[in-house]
Parts: structure tokens; C-alpha cells; sequence
């Protein structure tokens, strides 16, 4: 082998804290000292408090540095970490870091390790595996397949996969469609964002299996516009994945086709909304549809849909390549497989953490984020962004699964997990969650398009200390109002955050700690 | 036909609408793709003029009351001229946790604008966003495609000084 090879990522959180001028630095330097190095611009291992974390390629294992700047690519250069030589940059060998040892990495097994844009790379590492099992498979048993993993939709709703590929696939019809819902919008989330520009190959792989099992022919990425890294990054990987016939008339000469594009969002939170999202794909205002009917049988103008998350697709070709079962036995009780959380806000060492079903929200806090990035008390967490509830610390044991969470009156939701120290306004939180209702409803039902803005004038009024209790009664009715009579969850879980903050944290609405009502 | 050429809207303005029409056309005149195509629409011209919105209902065959609702909708769309550089300043929850609503009162203040609003020399506006997906490291601003973290009041004046000094 001639030359270094050294990693320096090109995720959006890596080139916001300076990867770009890291990557030239290291190039410069490569030069001026005639040194023979290839520079891979790779996704993001997760570990962000670390970024930009550069590894090098050693004949058995890579070593890391991080977090480095570019005026210690010069000194990285003199202490010779081209082969792997100490620096007080060095992080050791990069899979040893604890952080990443403790993970059981199945969705992001390749982010952050190969080359995002390299097939060649993907395939290395086990990419299309899943893609030609699924070839020499009746449509039925892939189907079967994801039924068996006990995979349950990864964007927060948590529905079975299989069931919803099932209803599709059996919907008649000639025309059906594959929509990836890449509208991330949760605060405190970034995975998708991780594996479309680290791993794109991954969702495109997982669509194209939904379109075998499905009978779907083409397929559409909706992507929010806040993410321009992974839009560039997804249009090349699709781009090459059609030059290489993965994608188009015949998925490698199979006779079958499907053909992939993405759609650029426009800033709008509510077409996370599975319904709104289909309207803003067919070109409309993002209002939101009443349901029934079911996407999966009258989706994107009015053919039958599978609409899942990136996550839930990037699941699918381990479960394609290992087996349903070799998925379903991870995790807990109906919670199966692995999710990839997000450790983000206030927090000493946040990240993406892969891990099955089951670990507690603590494992997370304490041992994995270390705390606040503050030092102060962690006294809150919003789990499963902005539509999730705040937890205090009392809560902090309970199980991270889809059912012991609904069971408190929270959710999962989509694995983002934001920390708050002991500074946060609990009820300056609350009305934050009726204000970003107002901003992002789609007036389509009254609940939650007058609603969110009386509920910011309520909640107002209790921080004013005007009847408080009074208004804390009302608040609680309208909420009830929200939750049973919205259309979507978008005003149906806003009462999520606001009712469980009061819950857990009455002090901070003018009520004594101990007279929290049940 | 040329009944495109012969209906001219009051106040048609002929670049807008033959950019317009060019878009429109890259997109064989969907109306699906017409999110795709006010995108483009404000790529060429930094916001969305009034003057596209006839154009747009003519090549797509959508009403204007269709193509207004759209551009109405989404908040990407701007309908008045944005200021050189567009800072997109993250104000949801991670970020709050972090810090971030000090730092867009400082940027109100700093900028002399509210949220939504242009400075009055055209070189900034300042705008709102609840999440850029960077979420561990906030709090976080876009400005065009570049992404920063960890933005505090010193870090903010730095980056405008910086864009103001900036040609282009």
C-alpha cells in the first residue's frame, strides 16, 4: 500500500465545527511535505463533541484524533499520526472508544467508515447484500421477512413495518408508490440526516427492496430544504446508483424496475405528517389529509403508498441479508431491533447511540453524554421531539421502549432525546410547544389551528401569575380539546410536552411541588 | 398555441416570466413539481416575485389562487427581496437548551431587526428556523449552505462582521 489514507468527515455537524478547512489543511501539509496521503471525506462516526474526528488507516485498524483544528494539522504531521503516532489529538484505535464500543451498530454499521459516494466501498462492506437476496425472493416473502424482524416504522409512529408493506403489496393497481419521509423536523434528531449523507447507498438500497415487495415502480425522497449536505449527497448517490444499474428500467437486469428522486421541502414541520407530505409531494399546500383512507391504499395521488422513514428503510437490507430473526432478537418485548438515538442539547457528549430496545434513558445521559455540557444538574429531557414529553430525572430508569414509554404518558418517537439543565423555565417550555404549534399548523382542523394560539395565551397568563389556577384548569381542558379533536398528531401531541411539564414540574407554574395533580 | 404569447397579465414582467416558463418546462409544465420549481424560481431571483405567480398558473394550468396558496404556505418562500445573506438562526428546543434564545436577542439587537425582517442597508435578514438536524453541537446558524455550532453573541458578531466584509 503507497500512501495514507486518512478520514475526515463531510456530515453537516462535522463541517460545522470546521472539517472543511481541516481537510484542506491536511492536504496542504500532505504537499509541502511531499507526503503521499489520500483523503477520504467520510460520514460521521456520531461521536459530535469530537468533530471533526480524523482517522487514519492503519494495516489492521484506524486510529482517531479529535477534536482537531487546522492548526493541529502541523503538529498531527510531526508527531507522525500518518502512522498512527501519539498526538494529544489521540483518541486511540477508533472502534476502542467507548462511546462506540458500547453501541450494537446494525443501521449505522457503515456511517462514518466507508466512503459515502463509493459503491465500491458499500458493497465492500456488505451494502447490496440485502438487495440480491431480496432479487431471488417472491415479493410475499420479503414481505414475510420484515414481518418476522418485528420492525415498527422508525419516524415516531411506531407501526409495523410488515403490515404496512403488506397492505400495499396486496392493494390492486398497477401504479404504486415508495415514499421515503426525510422531512426530519424533530429538534434533537439528526440521524436521518447522518445516513443520507453517510450512508446514502443504505436508503437506496432499503427503497428498492420496498418497491420488489411491494410492486412499487418508483420512489420519491422527501427531503427538508434545512438539509442542503444530504440533498447534494443523496442526488449523487442516486445518480451513481443509476449508472451502475441498481436504479431504472431493470434493478440489475432483473426485469424489474424502480426509479428513485428526491424532493426538496420547503420548510414546512407539518409535512413530517405522513398525509401532508404526500400533498406537498403532489405539488400542494402541505395540509394534511383525514385518514381513512390509508396512504398504503390511496397515498401519492391516490395510488397505493408505502411511506416509512429513512431509519425504518435503512433497517431493511440487514433484515433482508441476516434475517427477520436476526433483528427480532434484539431488543424487548414488542420494541424489537435496534434504534438509533440522539443525544443532543444541553450535553457533554451528545451523539448518535445505536442501541436495541430496552437501555435506559440514563445509560444514555450519564454514561454515554456525561452529563451536561454546562456541569450544571440535568433536570429535564424531552424525549421524541418537540410533539414529546419532559422527563424529569425521577423517570430516567424507565425502559427506552415504544410500549413503557406510551405507558408515562411519553413516547420514543423517533430517538431524539434533548437534555435541559437546571436553568430551563419549565413553562417557558410549555408555551414554546403551543407557539411552534401555531407556526407550523396547517389550519386544515380547528383544535389546533385556534387552539395553539389560546394556548399561548393561557400559559401566558399562569407565568403572569394571573389565576393561575384557574388557568391551569382550562389549560388542561384544552388540551383535552387538542387531543381528542385534532385531525394529526401534530395538534394531538402538543399537549404531550405542555401537560407532562406540568406534571413533573408544577413549581414552575406557580403550583407547590407536592400538590402535583395525578 | 399562441394564445401563451397573446394573454399578457397586468404587470407581467418578461424576464420573470421566461425564467418562469424555462423552469416550468425542465419539469414538462407538472403541476406536482411546482414546489420543485418555486425553489428555482427563488434561486434565480432570491425571493418569489409576484410577477411569477401568473406565469407559473399558466405554464403549470393551476389557478393563481393555487400557486399564491403554495408559495403562501411554505416559509422557504420569501415574496419580498431578501437581503444579501439570509441567517437562518435555529431557535427550537436543542438549541434553547443550549443557549439560543439569549443569542436571538442579541442578534435582534445586534442587527437593529426583528425575526422575519431585512436590515435597512440590504445586507442581512434574519430569519427563524426550528431545526438544522445539528442538534449536539447548537446553538446552530446557516448562512447559504454553510452550517455553524455552537454560536454564542462573540461568535454571531464575528460571523456578520465577517459576511459584511465578504464581496458577492
Amino acid at each position: 500500500m503507497s500512501g495514507a489514507t486518512v478520514y475526515v468527515p463531510r456530515d453537516a455537524a462535522a463541517l460545522s465545527v470546521g472539517s472543511e478547512v481541516v481537510a484542506e489543511a491536511i492536504a496542504a501539509e500532505a504537499r509541502s511535505r511531499g507526503e503521499d496521503v489520500r483523503i477520504v471525506r467520510n460520514g460521521s462516526r456520531g461521536m459530535l463533541w469530537l468533530e471533526p474526528l480524523v482517522e487514519v488507516a492503519l494495516a489492521d485498524r484506524r486510529v482517531a484524533y479529535g477534536a482537531v483544528q487546522s492548526g493541529d494539522v502541523a503538529g498531527l504531521f510531526d508527531a507522525g499520526f500518518l502512522t498512527g503516532g501519539d498526538h494529544e489529538k489521540s483518541l486511540g484505535p477508533t472502534e476502542d472508544i467507548p462511546y462506540l464500543a458500547k453501541q450494537e451498530r446494525i443501521t449505522f454499521a457503515r456511517c462514518g467508515v466507508t466512503d459515502p459516494l463509493s459503491i465500491a466501498d458499500y458493497t465492500a462492506h456488505g451494502g447490496f447484500a440485502g438487495l440480491q437476496k431480496a432479487l431471488g425472493m417472491a415479493p410475499a416473502d420479503i414481505v414475510a421477512e420484515v414481518a418476522a424482524s418485528g420492525l415498527r416504522g422508525r419516524g415516531g409512529a411506531g407501526f409495523p413495518t410488515g403490515i404496512k408493506w403488506k397492505t400495499v403489496s396486496e392493494a390492486p393497481g398497477e401504479t404504486k408508490y415508495i415514499c421515503c419521509n426525510a422531512d426530519e423536523g424533530d429538534s434533537g434528531t439528526f440521524a436521518d440526516r447522518m445516513i443520507m449523507e453517510g450512508d446514502p447507498f443504505l436508503l437506496i438500497e432499503g427503497m428498492i427492496i420496498a418497491g420488489l415487495a411491494t410492486g412499487a415502480a418508483e420512489g420519491l425522497i422527501y427531503l427538508r430544504s434545512e438539509y442542503p449536505h444530504a440533498i447534494a449527497v443523496m442526488k449523487r448517490a442516486i445518480d451513481q446508483a443509476q449508472d451502475a444499474g441498481y436504479l431504472g428500467a431493470s434493478v440489475l437486469g432483473s426485469g424489474r424496475g424502480f426509479r428513485l428522486e428526491v424532493r426538496t421541502g420547503a420548510g414546512a414541520y407539518i409535512c413530517g405528517e405522513e398525509t401532508s407530505m404526500l400533498e406537498s409531494l403532489e405539488g400542494k399546500r402541505g395540509q394534511i389529509r383525514a385518514k381513512p383512507p390509508l396512504p398504503a391504499l390511496e397515498g401519492l395521488f391516490g395510488k397505493p403508498t408505502v411511506v416509512n422513514n429513512v431509519l425504518s428503510f435503512a433497517a431493511v437490507p440487514f433484515i433482508l441479508d441476516k434475517g427477520g430473526a436476526a433483528y427480532a432478537a434484539l431488543g424487548t418485548g414488542r420494541s424489537l431491533g435496534t434504534q438509533p438515538f440522539q443525544l443532543a442539547g444541553n450535553i457533554k457528549r451528545g451523539g448518535l447511540i445505536e442501541l436495541p430496545f430496552g437501555h435506559t434513558l440514563r445509560e444514555l445521559i450519564e454514561d454515554f453524554g456525561g452529563g451536561t455540557l454546562s456541569g450544571r444538574p440535568v433536570r429535564a429531557v424531552q424525549v421524541g421531539g418537540p410533539l414529546g414529553a419532559y422527563l424529569p430525572e425521577s423517570q430516567f430508569d424507565l425502559p427506552l421502549d415504544y410500549e413503557a414509554f406510551a405507558a408515562q404518558g411519553a413516547m420514543v418517537g423517533h430517538g431524539g432525546v434533548t437534555v435541559f439543565d437546571d436553568t430551563v423555565d419549565m413553562a417557558e417550555q410549555a408555551r414554546f410547544a403551543f407557539a411552534f404549534c401555531a407556526i407550523e399548523s396547517c389550519g386544515k382542523c380547528t383544535p389546533c389551528r385556534i387552539g395553539s394560539t389560546r394556548g399561548v395565551e393561557v400559559i401566558e397568563r399562569i407565568k403572569a401569575g394571573i389565576e393561575a389556577e384557574k388557568n391551569l384548569d382550562l389549560l388542561d381542558d384544552l388540551c383535552e380539546t387538542l387531543k381528542d379533536g385534532s385531525l394529526c398528531a401534530l395538534g394531538g401531541l402538543t399537549p404531550m410536552p405542555v401537560q407532562s411539564a406540568v406534571r413533573h414540574f408544577p413549581e414552575d407554574f406557580g403550583r407547590s411541588a407536592g400538590s402535583a395533580a395525578a | 398555441m399562441a394564445a401563451d404569447e397573446a394573454y399578457t397579465d397586468q404587470g407581467e414582467d418578461p424576464e420573470v416570466a421566461g425564467t418562469v416558463r424555462a423552469l416550468c418546462a425542465d419539469f414538462d409544465n407538472r403541476p406536482d413539481a411546482l414546489i420543485e420549481i418555486l425553489h428555482g424560481v427563488q434561486a434565480a431571483f432570491g425571493f418569489v416575485p409576484e410577477a411569477a405567480v401568473g406565469a407559473l398558473a399558466k405554464s403549470l394550468n393551476l389557478s393563481r389562487a393555487d400557486v399564491h396558496g403554495v408559495i403562501s404556505f411554505y416559509h422557504d418562500f420569501a415574496r419580498e427581496k431578501p437581503g444579501r445573506h439570509v441567517l437562518k438562526l435555529c431557535r427550537a428546543e436543542s438549541c434553547q437548551a443550549n443557549g439560543s434564545n439569549a443569542l436571538a436577542a442579541h442578534a435582534e439587537s445586534a442587527l437593529g431587526v426583528p425575526f422575519g425582517a431585512t436590515t435597512g442597508d440590504g445586507e442581512f435578514t434574519l430569519k427563524a428556523v426550528y431545526c438544522l438536524g445539528n442538534c449536539a453541537l447548537g446553538p446552530s446558524v446557516l448562512v447559504g449552505e454553510t452550517l455553524h455550532a455552537r454560536v454564542d453573541a462573540a461568535k454571531f458578531d464575528d460571523l456578520v462582521a465577517g459576511l459584511r466584509g465578504a464581496k458577492g
